[in-house]
């Protein structure tokens, strides 16, 4: 080519070059700002309720759209409650679930189940409150809750937090159900760093002759238990912001008791039932901050997550 | 080795080291590539020969913390120089990697995929070309019928000889083979061992083995290197039966490497 | 040492069996959950399910708009974050070597992947409905958009990455700048991949309810009108289930199985996808 066509050519290549790198940029811009957007929407929507109630929100069991008073105290409350019941289900279950599909099953059966566990997270929520609503709530109002009020409700300490008419709908009842949706996210991440433990590890600790649970609980758990964390983090972070299914068992009472069989309400279920409801400024900016909150638990909850993780794959040799 | 054909310099290294970050790779490099020869770069691994190969196409720059001093002079220009059109050097200095790289699309689309970059070709001179590059590259018999089947349905060998197919096909001088044999079995290595005598008539060529003996059976003029340094260059023949250095038959007798 | 062993045996034992127990245990829920859907959901789904419009209470009727509307909006969403989301990951992939863009950018998708959807339905109510001053079909494509953009440039960074780099370097080689390289190459070896992701994107926002709560709200008609509250399956389904009346019973019943059905598949095609893709490389 010619010298004078070869530049045009080069700096028609370089400004294409420029351009694209740039497009990509711009969209990668894009989620940031989208994060940023977010974040100020909320809290701007949230400054009427701040500036009228303060710190007074995060202690106040209060929620009158009459009055104009309202407390964040109900929602948070049910927000960890259900939470927490989830976890400390999910947790033990998973780790069952993951033991299972990496050390006991047959090869040939490995795909299918763990096809099988991922698809429970494939559900939508709202089935999930569904089949909660009408099919799991009745039951288990009738036939397991009486249960769990006389046995486990007439125990010291904890026999407040069983009392109560056995309804069905509830805290109790959001937390299990919270804990099926969560026990395939927890169990995938336990599945995947469980996987990339190194063979050599458990074939010395065989070696010396212990049992499967020995190389799981005194071997593995160890070695993967930043990643195991993250995974935990992981779930956790999903059951907080779950709404649907929630929504539909939770009860939706703003009261607080201490019982978990008594209805009551989560952050999400509270915007979900009255957000296109609510009139007023007050009422609005109180959900908004409701909302707020809720972003910034999940947020700190997923950046954790995130570091754990980050740290085991650094741990591997990976980069990020 | 051709003994009668002029000996013209194509490349011209001069004083070239190569950095990783910190670390010097290459050690104050100079040789010369003969025009429509074969040379051999060899020597144990970690060496940098193929670290020089990738120097004369400038590879090592998509790559952060990697950089090149010195000069390289291809026809007396410095490819090294940043005013460099660096796209348009890499189609003057084609290159075959390790492992088959066909591209995901058509036989035909790889061919001309390079083609089109830099030259306005219509349907039918197109398609010359293509032919030509395979016929030339001893693919064409094997795929003529095929020509929109995918690059990637091929066999080994045929994926590679696709490749080098390809990097004729925009025509360039120089041609780089960067180990283009290890990843194939010997029936296909001895096929492109052939297309290389056959493709020296019109391009320079500069292949890295680790297999000395392809060395010794393919190129005019051999490079021995160890850890960054030019240990001996000359002909092939000399290299191999008579080196200079003590090192350089340490190395060809098998002592260690 | 004898009576040690045998604890072990036994604690191994227990263990194994419990492990096994939460296998079924997490079976038994899915099973559960399916049988219920067809239970109830199959009864529901008649032909006028799909010809005839949601009904007002006390009658019945089907589900046409709610899953015309649905459709549209889940294909004006995708159709709205692929781009954003492939270009993200493109640039993640390939120029994020150098700079704080691409750590942060990372670090910020992997939260909003998990973020809560209420509050994304929230944000797209206060920045776009309340400026609109109306509920509409294209904020309820917006809301699904925000959902759609981190899943895709997660897939889309991860395929890149598996594209190994002898390929980038064979199109370099021939003289490809750099974002010929990228696109008819790069992008062009991982589109099975990326088309995987889309398929997981869509799958997601199928099934969502909460962003659409405050952003599409519903509409008890056929509505062509994307610039007017629009009619959709989750939220239809959620008005219906609470409600008193045995007809929008079955009928939310009938629309929980659809969109089941429909997520599954979706997933488990793009897992066949997947892997008939992995195994050709």
């Amino acid at each position: 080519m010619p010298n004078s066509l070869r530049e045009a050519h080069h700096k028609h290549q370089n400004m294409l070059d420029i351009l694209f790198r740039n497009v990509t940029r711009l969209c990668a811009f894009a989620v940031l700002a989208l994060l940023i957007g977010i974040l100020v929407s909320l809290i701007f929507g949230s400054l009427p309720a701040i500036k009228a109630f303060g710190f007074k929100f995060f202690t106040s069991a209060e929620w009158n759209p009459v009055t104009d008073e309202f407390g964040a105290l109900v929602p948070i409350v049910g927000t960890l409650a259900t939470a927490t019941i989830a976890l400390l289900i999910a947790i033990p279950v998973s780790f069952g679930i993951a033991i299972f599909l990496t050390e006991l099953s047959p090869q040939w059966l490995r795909r299918p189940l763990g096809i099988a566990i991922e698809l429970l997270a494939g559900i939508p929520s709202i089935i999930y409150g569904m089949w909660g609503l009408f099919v799991f709530a009745p039951l288990f109002g009738d036939h397991v809750e009486p249960w769990i009020k006389s046995n486990l409700g007439t125990m010291p300490l904890i026999g407040p937090l069983f009392s109560g008419p056995p309804m069905g709908i509830g805290l109790l009842t959001a937390g299990i159900i919270l804990a099926i949706m969560v026990i395939p996210f927890i169990t995938a991440v336990m599945r995947d760093v469980f996987d990339v433990v190194p063979g050599l590890l458990k074939e010395s600790a065989y070696g010396l002759g212990a049992t499967t649970w020995e190389v799981m609980w005194d071997v593995v758990l160890p070695y993967t238990k930043i990643g195991v964390v993250g995974g935990i983090m992981l779930g956790l972070g999903r059951a907080l912001g779950e709404t649907m299914a929630v929504t539909f068992v939770i009860g939706n009472a703003h009261d607080l008791s201490a019982s978990l069989l008594m209805p009551g309400n989560s952050i999400s279920s509270s915007l979900a039932n009255e957000f296109t409801e609510a009139v007023g400024e007050l009422y609005t900016s109180s959900l908004i901050e409701l909302g707020l909150i809720l972003f910034f638990i999940t947020f700190v909850v997923l950046s954790l997550a995130r570091y754990m993780l980050f740290k085991l794959s650094q741990r591997e040799g990976h980069t990020a | 080795m051709n003994a009668e054909r002029p000996i013209i310099p194509k490349m011209v290294v001069r004083d070239l080291n190569f950095y990783y970050g910190k670390d010097r790779a290459l050690k104050d490099i100079n040789l010369t590539i003969a025009d429509k020869m074969v040379t051999a770069f060899i020597g144990p691994s970690g060496c940098g020969k193929s670290t020089l190969l990738r120097t004369f196409n400038r590879m090592y720059q998509l790559y952060p913390k990697q950089r090149a001093t010195g000069e390289i002079l291809l026809d007396g220009e410095n490819l090294l120089d940043k005013k460099q059109d660096l796209n348009m050097l890499r189609a003057k200095i084609g290159m075959v990697f390790q492992k088959p790289t066909p591209f995901p699309m058509s036989i035909y689309d790889n061919i001309v995929f390079g083609v089109k970059l830099y030259e306005n070709l219509n349907n039918h001179d197109m398609e010359e070309r293509v032919e030509w590059a395979l016929k030339k590259a001893a693919l064409w018999t094997e795929v003529k019928d095929k020509l929109k089947k995918s690059g990637t349905g091929l066999s080994g060998g045929q994926q590679q000889r696709l490749c080098i197919a390809r990097a004729i096909a925009v025509k360039p001088q120089v041609l780089l083979l960067d180990e283009p044999t290890s990843a194939l079995d010997p029936i296909s290595t001895a096929h492109i061992e052939k297309l290389i005598d056959e493709l020296k008539e019109e391009f320079t060529i500069v292949i890295v083995t680790h297999n000395m003996q392809q060395a010794a059976r393919v190129s005019d003029y051999t490079a021995y290197m160890y850890l960054g340094d030019l240990i001996e260059f000359g002909d092939t023949s000399t290299v191999f039966t008579n080196p200079k250095r003590k090192e350089t038959e340490d190395y060809i007798t098998g002592r260690f490497g | 040492m004898f009576t040690l062993y045998k604890r072990r045996r036994l604690k191994n034992a227990i263990a194994l069996s419990i492990s096994v127990f939460t296998m079924l245990f997490g079976l038994f829920w899915l099973g559960w959950i399916l049988f219920t859907l067809l239970e109830y959901g199959l009864p529901g789904l008649t032909a006028a399910v799909f010809t005839q419009n949601t009904p007002p209470p006390g009658s019945s009727g089907g589900l046409l708009n709610a899953i015309a509307g649905s459709l549209a909006m889940t294909l004006v969403g995708t159709l709205i974050g692929t781009p954003i989301g492939i270009l993200a990951g493109t640039y993640l992939a390939e120029f994020g070597q150098r700079g704080w863009l691409a750590p942060v950018t990372r670090f910020i998708n992997d939260v909003l992947l998990s973020a809560p959807s209420i509050v994304i339905g929230m944000f797209v109510y206060t920045v776009y409905v309340v400026k609109i001053g109306h509920f509409s079909g294209w904020a309820g494509s917006l809301a699904l958009s925000i959902l759609v953009i981190p899943v895709v440039i997660r897939t889309t960074e991860n395929m890149l990455r598996l594209v190994p780099n002898t390929l980038r370097e064979a199109a370099a080689a021939l003289g490809a700048p750099q974002w010929k390289v990228i696109s008819s190459v790069t992008l062009r070896a991982s589109r099975a991949g990326i088309l995987t992701g889309i398929l997981l994107a869509v799958a997601r926002i199928s099934g969502e309810t909460a962003p659409l709560l405050f952003t599409a709200l519903n509409n008890q008609f056929w509505s062509n009108n994307m610039n007017q509250p629009m009619a959709n399956l989750p939220v239809v389904i959620f008005q219906f289930a609470m409600s008193p009346y045995d007809d929008w019973h079955s009928l939310a019943w009938a629309g929980a199985l659809l969109i089941t059905f429909s997520v599954l598949s979706l997933n488990i095609l793009a897992r066949v996808l997947f892997r008939q893709q992995a195994t050709t490389h």
